[in-house]
């Protein structure tokens, strides 16, 4: 397939774009493979690029021969573009509906290639590769005491396609008892090391639900697996992310629950967490409402309640938060099941991580999270994020899972603004990247999938572009102090807020909010370079105090 | 006193509305002003001040005694668990008492008495003067004049003595619109915008009724239009919703109408009135109150109570008002019915909006006095001080103090003060602890006597300013220096938990940006005022050692100061957005004149004394404001709420005449790191530091102390400048041994 046989009116002129607090601009609109591209043609004039695969929806409106295009992006932002000609609006505008949605609609592995990842070239030096940024082996390293291994005995995603090659567990348990227990979970997906805790020898789990169906199914291999991660006289506890209801309706078709009977030591615990369609609802219920400057404070408010967003929020953290306790202050290990797997357990699990893990507050620990929670752990990106917000045609597989959960980091991150070493435009980088960027990294459903394309080899990671020095520093937060202890979120609606830097980010001018923390950075600055000055002049002082009291110069 | 039955109740619990398993039990002890609970185990005190008691509640019998809920009017609320019944009635028949005195002169303001080294009798009530203040906006001036018509509070009681009026208005006409006015409050001067001479003019609503009409108040607003050169017509902003306007007809009052007053353009814009914001805050309350609320009960609770639609409804008013005189350059008369609510709140705040000198400290201590005391609000009423009417009580003042504090949320560099300044504000308009908010008007506060007998908040506040500074607040930032237009979209307004749920103490952020940021503010102040006097050091030893200023150490230390500082900080200053830099630019400048002054000690130091104040000014130390307030008052030099050091008038380095041991103490006397405030849970002294104490830096040592603990103040021997700065107890003593030794 060629882009030029979709691209009919590659530009026109006369084009006048309308953006979300910036003036209007009047330029040359060109469409090419990948981009929407918008320039006046003057020097140091401000040019629109945009991804098509950015765009979430397109609506047209004519009055007379001026065409009148709405663009709605991925990231919530609204643009309008004023075509002259409608046969020029018409085609820009199918043009981009079938660039947008390309490598989604159908996607095989010829499509995806066509997306732009795949052509992107970066035009920084990578000098650390993002691919090879975090291997299982030493994150596992990092995670892990010696009752565990990896293994790979889903080296060729037979198992369970949804996993990556290599996983954590029990080192006394061996591949044959993995197996078996896969063949026992939905989609195959055995319980496996999410995260294991030092200072107290727990460790979290996650998996799918068992398949014990209507007549109570059991699978030795399974029990015997979830009972090695437990110490000796231990108990454990399980926490399904599904009302007690939908669980035992699982259970109708197939899935279900760990019976208490063949797994003694476990506790089980429902505390749902809403999915699927209610999120993706939810979601675009909130945007709507932010996006109405004029609606009274009435509407306002019952609008923010009717999403439902914050109580997704305080539901997830809320969960996490019992997750965090069990580990830390019950000395309990935790499994960590909904029924794929793939959603609101890994929203759980690193959330949970966040909490109790110093270390997943950093940049680097937070890119280690995200990949081994989400990518490796087979979110399946290519679904969930196919469109957003402003999304027209509705699919089933969306939601927004990955916002939801960098939502609640964002949460948490208001509630301990110092131990954060990433701010919060690393948060919304990460919002945007999940849903339309030049990289290769949340492209896929699974490390499968991935692997199939050629990711690695034909695409630049995220991470290589956010850890070169240059970026990083851009998402570094002044106020960062290390912090060892666990972090306890509240989870009262009063301690929850409206992101206003992410769905309000283009309703408001956040020119005094940003300045706001260009003087926290420079004060932060300023602070540290005094301390060095008076370092380095103490030491000189006493150098010369030295010399002083050598020659006898100055009395003691 | 004569209401305390029972000064002492053992075996109290004081119940947690969310801890319920483990009441602290201690000891409850009712004194003339607090109510005030120890509990041994945690060295946790809780105070309630008699005059912040808004309700005392018997709450049904438990097996554990009987409840007492207390509701305090700064949303604090606690429950006591009393074992005896007949106690707890003693403690609730005492408070019923003690919160609401039958009299004014029993408030506590008469009874309270700092000692004489805190604070002075005088402190604060000469701060303002309406005189001063309209001076400042360049007035009297050929358009605008001070008016003597009121001087003895004889057309209008509930108005200043000094009016200022069109130079254009006859002493007829001011009588003739006082007479046609509510209560005699004529339209006058409450703000003249300088640039364009437009003007925000202030009275009660016309007595109109159906058809009445006075030519005299006609010719009132035609002067205040004509005051103004640059259009040729003004607002009438009636800030009620037109049909309690409409109502108000019925009773002879109502509004201007626009085919008597000609030039006019009227506006209806739809504020509630008292009783409607009563009843909104009691909801709110209410809201504030639920047990384990879920996101939906809270967030549908705050809409029911209409509070931030009300707090939306009044910025939007103000707004109106302030780009009136902005976009339209014409001049606004603002009313509602009587012209004390209202009228106070919009006047009040779109001043804020206009004029960045409200947005300081002092400033906005000018505008309160200006509005909302000299103006006459009805403070005693409004708060419900005294036992008065419930029906006159209503939070018109709250609701203006979070409008300004919804206001540093969207500009947080635009405001000198911080959030606990606009707390303690409030608190104290409540606690009359201080003269400054009792009575209903200036005749009132004249008859008490407050200046002489009772203390002034502001003479208070002076002396604790460093607790009210916003760290962020820059003067002359390009983004929020001049106008500053909100955005009222709802989406905009936050919930205040702050205040409304202050005292719960689970619901606030965990770290707080301004404390630490105020913190790093301090700490590089100290260090900057150490290297200074290092510099002169190595640069007085150099000299004795006979090495000449070329010599490579130096070129050393300049050499590695800089790129060692670009390396070890995340963000160069490059980078940063235009407007920034220009801040940085002035700490590049003061670090390359700190080394030029070591190259020539003699010659930089002039220059270095002038750079150093003006860095001071930038970084709002302490002492530097409260110089600034004196110095435009023309006063001397307060002594901090502390014992204060006399500091000698040199700087400590200009003398060489120095040992090596002194050199030492001088290094040692400044700490180069200060504890973070992560994992600070008690003061050495073992009181317990949560989110409701201040906690302090000592300079010297740099570790965090309670208010209590650090309340000496003296000069440090590593500080260039000499100036009496915070130390705890042990470094106090360090330093009076040391200087004696020496």
């Amino acid at each position: 397939m060629e882009f030029v046989e979709l691209i009919k009116t590659p530009k026109v002129d006369g084009v006048v774009l309308h953006r979300p607090l910036c003036p209007r601009i009047e330029g040359t609109l060109c469409v090419t493979g990948h981009h929407l591209i918008l320039s006046s043609r003057q020097k140091n004039a401000e040019e629109l690029w945009l991804l098509h695969s950015g765009v979430d929806s397109i609506e047209k409106k004519f009055v007379g021969s001026m065409g009148y295009l709405t663009v709605k992006c991925k990231d919530f932002r609204v643009i309008r573009l004023d075509i002259p000609g409608m046969e020029e609006c018409l085609n820009i505008a199918s043009s981009i509906e079938v660039l947008s949605s390309l490598g989604k609609e159908n996607r095989t592995v010829d499509t995806i290639t066509l997306t732009y990842p795949f052509f992107f070239r970066p035009m920084f030096d990578v000098i650390e590769d993002g691919w090879q940024a975090f291997p299982p082996e030493t994150e596992f390293g990092r995670l892990s005491g010696e009752d565990w291994r990896i293994s790979y005995v889903n080296k060729d995603y037979k198992v369970c396609p949804s996993y990556p090659s290599a996983v954590v567990v029990p080192k006394s348990i061996d591949d044959n008892t993995l197996t078996k227990s896969g063949a026992f979970r939905q989609g195959g997906r055995f319980p496996v090391l999410s995260y294991f805790h030092a200072a107290n020898d727990t460790s979290i789990l996650r998996s799918s639900q068992p398949l014990t169906g209507p007549n109570g199914r059991r699978c030795k291999a399974d029990e015997q697996l979830l009972n090695a991660t437990l110490r000796p006289g231990k108990r454990g506890y399980i926490i399904d992310t599904r009302s007690p209801n939908v669980a035992a309706n699982a259970k109708a078709r197939g899935g279900g629950v760990e019976p208490e009977v063949h797994y003694p030591q476990w506790r089980r615990i429902h505390k749902p967490i809403e999915r699927w369609n209610a999120l993706q609802d939810s979601l675009v219920r909130l945007v709507e409402a932010c996006q109405d400057p004029n609606s009274s404070m009435d509407k306002w408010l019952s609008k923010l309640e009717a999403s439902n967003w914050l109580t997704h929020v305080k539901d997830i953290l809320t969960t996490a938060c019992l997750a965090a306790q069990c580990i830390d202050r019950e000395g309990a290990s935790v499994l960590v099941h909904g029924s794929e797997g793939i959603d609101t357990t890994l929203q759980v699990t690193s959330l949970t991580q966040i909490i109790l893990n110093p270390d997943c507050r950093t940049v680097r620990g937070f890119e280690a999270l995200v990949e081994r929670e989400w990518l490796q752990a087979g979110h399946p990106f290519a679904d969930r994020c196919a469109k957003s917000a402003h999304s027209t045609s509705k699919q089933k597989f969306e939601a927004p899972v990955f916002l939801l959960f960098i939502d609640c980091v964002f949460q948490v991150y208001q509630q301990f603004p110092c131990s954060f070493e990433f701010n919060e435009q690393f948060l919304v980088l990460l919002f945007e990247h999940s849903y339309a960027s030049q990289f290769g990294t949340f492209l896929c459903n699974n490390e499968w999938d991935r692997k199939k394309v050629k990711l690695q080899t034909k695409t630049v990671s995220l991470w290589s572009y956010v850890n070169s020095p240059e970026m990083l520093r851009t998402y570094l937060n002044p106020l960062y102090e290390p912090n060892n202890g666990v972090v306890w979120p509240s989870v009262a609606p009063q301690s929850l807020q409206l992101w206003s830097g992410l769905f309000l980010r283009w309703e408001t001018n956040n020119s005094a909010e940003d300045a706001a923390w260009q003087e926290v950075i420079h004060i932060r600055h300023h602070n540290k370079e005094l301390k060095s000055k008076a370092t380095k002049l103490r030491r000189q002082l006493e150098e010369l105090q030295r010399e002083a009291r050598d020659a006898n110069i100055l009395e003691e | 006193m004569e209401y305390i039955r029972t000064p002492k109740v053992e075996n109290v619990r004081l119940q947690d509305r969310f801890n319920t398993r483990k009441p602290a039990i201690g000891t409850l002890y009712l004194t003339a002003t607090h109510l005030i609970f120890v509990d041994p185990n945690s060295k946790r005190e809780t105070w309630v001040l008699h005059m912040h008691i808004d309700s005392v509640e018997k709450l049904p019998l438990t097996t554990v005694g009987s409840p007492l809920l207390i509701r305090c009017k700064t949303f604090q609320t606690v429950t006591f668990v009393i074992a005896k019944e007949r106690e707890c009635h003693d403690i609730f028949e005492s408070l019923i008492m003690l919160s609401k005195p039958a009299s004014i002169t029993e408030l506590y303001a008469f009874q309270y008495n700092p000692q004489a080294t805190l604070l002075d009798h005088e402190d604060g009530w000469n701060y303002f003067s309406l005189e001063a203040e309209f001076s400042r906006q360049g007035l009297p001036n050929n358009r605008w004049v001070q008016s003597p018509i009121n001087k003895d509070y004889q057309i209008c009681d509930t108005y200043p003595r000094t009016l200022f009026v069109p130079a254009g208005a006859t002493t007829p006409i001011l009588l003739g619109s006082s007479k046609f006015r509510s209560r005699g409050r004529l339209p006058v001067l409450s703000y003249y915008h300088k640039d364009n001479h437009a003007t925000i003019c202030r009275c009660s609503q016309p007595l109109s009724g159906f058809s009445a009409r006075c030519l005299e108040d006609e010719q009132m607003l035609q002067a205040i239009m004509r005051a103004n050169p640059n259009c040729n017509f003004m607002y009438v902003v009636d800030t009620r919703p037109k049909i309690n306007a409409m109502a108000n007809k019925a009773a002879g009052k109502g509004y201007e109408s626009t085919d008597f007053y000609s030039n006019i353009r009227f506006q209806f814009l739809g504020i509630e009135n008292i009783h409607i914001m009563r009843n909104s805050l009691n909801k709110l309350i209410e809201v504030c109150d639920l047990k384990n609320p879920s996101v939906g009960d809270f967030l549908s609770g705050l809409e029911n109570s209409s509070w931030l639609k009300h707090i939306k409804a009044i910025i939007d008013t103000s707004l109106f008002i302030a780009k009136a005189v902005v976009d339209d350059h014409a001049s606004v008369l603002v009313h509602c019915s009587d012209g004390w609510d209202r009228t106070a709140q919009t006047c009040s705040l779109a001043g804020v909006f206009l004029d960045p000198y409200f947005r300081t400290l002092q400033g906005f201590q000018a505008l309160i006095e200006k509005e909302w005391l000299d103006f006459g609000h009805k403070f005693t009423d409004r708060l419900g001080l005294t036992a008065v009417e419930e029906k006159e009580v209503s939070p018109v003042f709250t609701q203006f103090v979070e409008c300004v504090w919804q206001l540093t949320q969207q500009f947080p560099c635009a405001f000198q003060f911080n959030e606990s300044f606009l707390l303690t504000l409030h608190d104290h308009a409540y606690s009359c602890q201080f003269g400054t908010f009792l009575g209903n008007c200036q005749r009132e506060r004249e008859e008490l006597s407050l200046s002489s007998k009772t203390y002034s908040l502001w003479g208070f506040m002076r002396k604790n300013m460093s607790d009210y500074v916003n760290p962020l607040y820059r003067r002359e930032h390009p983004v929020t220096k001049g106008i500053l237009f909100p955005n009222t979209a709802p989406q905009n307004f936050k919930f205040w938990r702050g205040m409304y749920n202050r005292y719960e103490s689970g619901v606030h952020p965990r770290e707080s940006v301004t404390d630490t940021v105020s913190a790093m503010k301090d700490h590089s102040a100290s260090l900057e005022d150490h290297v200074r006097l290092l510099e002169k050091r190595i640069a007085g030893v150099k000299k004795l050692l006979g090495k000449d200023t070329v010599l490579s150490p130096d070129q050393q230390a300049k050499g590695d100061i800089n790129p060692d500082a670009a390396v070890n900080t995340p963000v160069p200053t490059e980078d940063g957005p235009s407007e920034d830099n220009g801040a940085n630019a002035a700490s590049d400048a003061s670090s390359e004149s700190g080394i030029e002054d070591v190259q020539s000690p003699v010659n930089g130091d002039s220059a270095s004394t002038e750079e150093n104040e003006e860095k001071n000014d930038t970084l709002n130390s302490t002492n530097d404001l409260v110089e600034e307030a004196e110095a435009s008052e023309g006063q001397e030099v307060p002594e901090t709420n502390v014992e204060v050091e006399n500091s000698p008038s040199a700087g400590a380095g200009d003398s060489m005449d120095v040992s090596l041991n002194r050199l030492s103490l001088e290094m040692d006397s400044v700490a180069l790191e200060w504890k973070t405030f992560r994992n600070i849970r008690q003061c050495s002294c073992e009181t317990p530091l949560d989110a409701f104490n201040k906690k302090y830096h000592c300079w010297r040592c740099g570790d965090i102390f309670c208010t209590r603990c650090i309340d000496k103040q003296t000069p440090i021997p590593g500080h260039y400048s000499q100036r009496p700065v915070p130390v705890c107890r042990t470094c106090y003593k360090h330093l009076k041994l040391e200087s004696t030794l020496s």
